[in-house]
């Protein structure tokens, strides 16, 4: 059976401000690193309140703190998620990060350990967790358009075979949903040297072209700055020089064959910013699986796409992360992490076309309720970028 | 059967997409862009994704592939030797 964009839809969760999640998480969310234990022992006494621990949070300051206050805010107000518990050491910074979540108008609920210990704020927290968690519970997923998904994207532990079967494979899918309306994400920032004319060149305008090098440049700044070599085995890493991937320029141009032949870049985010419209979107970002995949959660994504070569198996408490691989190696040795397999792409059982629906397919079925592998296996790396030390 | 591909007709090295091309296989090539196949003698044993120089390259050459500049030959390559961190560096950072 042919796959039909055109009368596609799915199943998801409409929350209070309109948007549709694919997930229905009851979050345990700790503002700080102190507040992680708490967290986890009300997730341990509810069942169904997902505890989200972290190493930040504390003396943090100028741009370094708006990432994070932006990531934790961002993620708790993404429409995977129902409900929220924050958690923090104390009142006024915790106060912040409820008050951004509850501008989306789902529940929410705060909590300072300072004056009252961990015992009094794990019974209180338990307490409104267990009636997140029973409201929630009885939310019933209704008939969205395509149009209503945010779809992000980010490969891993690429490979040779990244470039020429499974990036491409998103790209496909990507050109695709990009007529219907969908809001798409790349991101990247170091991931691009070497493309970076290619992208600019697809930019949809000067003011989304000047914004888009702004970012690269003030990227390439910050390696500069703190190179000690030519970055080799962190850019390419380690992973992708033994899948054969030799220099930057090569990884890149791999790379962005995620966003397809036809896309245009519609505009471009800072760190976990959330896009303002439909079409693609460029966010300022790691190239760091986990630390990518967290900042397109907090940037309001539902859904992601991961292309891996050598086989990274990276997932995310929020979103589900979808794994498509074309290497015949990897699918073998790994098959518990691969979601969609693309070799055929490399033996041409499989044309382009084919290997992009077969994507739709499972980015459908995913939203309707499928676990991912990555969920499956328990996979929740949450990972907050750093700019610099703290305080 | 495939034992590697190529990108783009002008590009000077392709990727080996099966496990155990050793020294001497004659390979079967397909260059996707123009859909074409070309065939090739491994002259080195080369590891599934790892590139061969479909191209002989020269030390300060600049390695094409996806028609792109993907960097510098270090050390010269020859046809269908394997193409990676030894004889190729970044012209980048």
């Amino acid at each position: 059976m042919t796959f039909d964009i055109n009368n596609a839809t799915f199943m998801g969760y409409r929350r209070e401000n309109g948007r549709f999640g694919v997930r229905n998480h009851v979050i345990v969310l700790p503002v700080d690193d102190l507040s992680n234990s708490a967290s986890e022992a009300v997730a341990h006494n509810i069942k169904g309140a997902m505890a989200i621990p972290h190493p930040y949070g504390r003396l943090q300051f100028g741009e370094d703190l708006e990432v994070h206050f932006r990531t934790l805010i961002g993620t708790g107000s993404n429409p995977n998620v129902a409900a929220v518990i924050v958690i923090g050491i104390e009142e006024g910074w915790t106060k912040r990060v409820v008050d951004g979540i509850a501008a989306t108008g789902k529940p929410v609920v705060g909590f300072g350990i300072e004056q009252h210990g961990d015992h009094e704020t794990i019974m209180k927290a338990s307490k409104a967790a267990r009636e997140y968690v029973q409201w929630a519970s009885e939310k019933q997923r209704e008939q969205a358009p395509l149009s209503e998904l945010w779809v992000s994207t980010k490969c891993g532990e690429s490979d040779t075979t990244s470039g020429c079967g499974s990036n491409p494979t998103v790209g496909n899918a990507f050109d695709k949903m990009y007529d219907k309306g969908v809001t798409m994400l790349f991101g990247e920032t170091s991931e691009i040297t070497g493309g970076e004319h290619l992208v600019a060149e697809r930019c949809r305008d000067e003011a989304v072209r000047e914004r888009f090098m702004f970012m690269f440049d003030r990227y390439q700044d910050m390696i500069n700055r703190y190179k000690t070599n030519d970055l080799s085995e962190s850019q390419p890493t380690k992973g992708n020089i033994e899948g054969g991937l030799t220099t930057i320029e090569e990884k890149a141009l791999g790379n962005i064959q995620k966003i397809g032949r036809k896309c245009i870049v519609d505009g471009v985010l800072d760190k976990a910013e959330a896009p303002t419209g439909p079409g693609l979107w460029f966010m300022d970002s790691s190239s760091a699986a986990a630390e990518m995949v967290t900042l397109c959660g907090a940037a309001g994504y539902v859904v992601h796409f991961f292309p891996t070569g050598q086989g990274n198996i990276i997932g995310n408490p929020i979103v589900p992360v979808i794994k498509l691989c074309a290497n015949p190696r990897t699918v073998r040795t790994m098959s518990e992490h691969v979601d969609v397999d693309v070799s055929g792409l490399l033996r041409k059982e499989m044309t382009p076309d084919e290997a992009g629906d077969a994507l739709l397919e499972m980015m459908l079925r995913t939203s309707n309720g499928r676990l991912t592998a990555a969920e499956a296996l328990g996979h929740r790396e949450f990972v907050l970028t750093k700019l610099y030390e703290s305080a | 059967m495939i034992h590697f591909v190529v990108h783009d007709d002008g590009d000077s090295v392709g990727v080996v997409v099966v496990e155990g091309v050793s020294s001497g296989d004659e390979l079967t090539g397909w260059i996707m862009d123009q859909d074409k196949d070309i065939t090739f003698k491994a002259t080195s044993d080369i590891p599934i994704g790892h590139k061969l120089a479909i191209k002989p390259m020269k030390k300060d050459d600049t390695v094409i592939k996806y028609g792109v500049d993907i960097g510098r030959v270090v050390a010269d390559i020859g046809l269908g030797e394997h193409a990676h961190v030894h004889n190729i560096k970044t012209k980048r950072w």
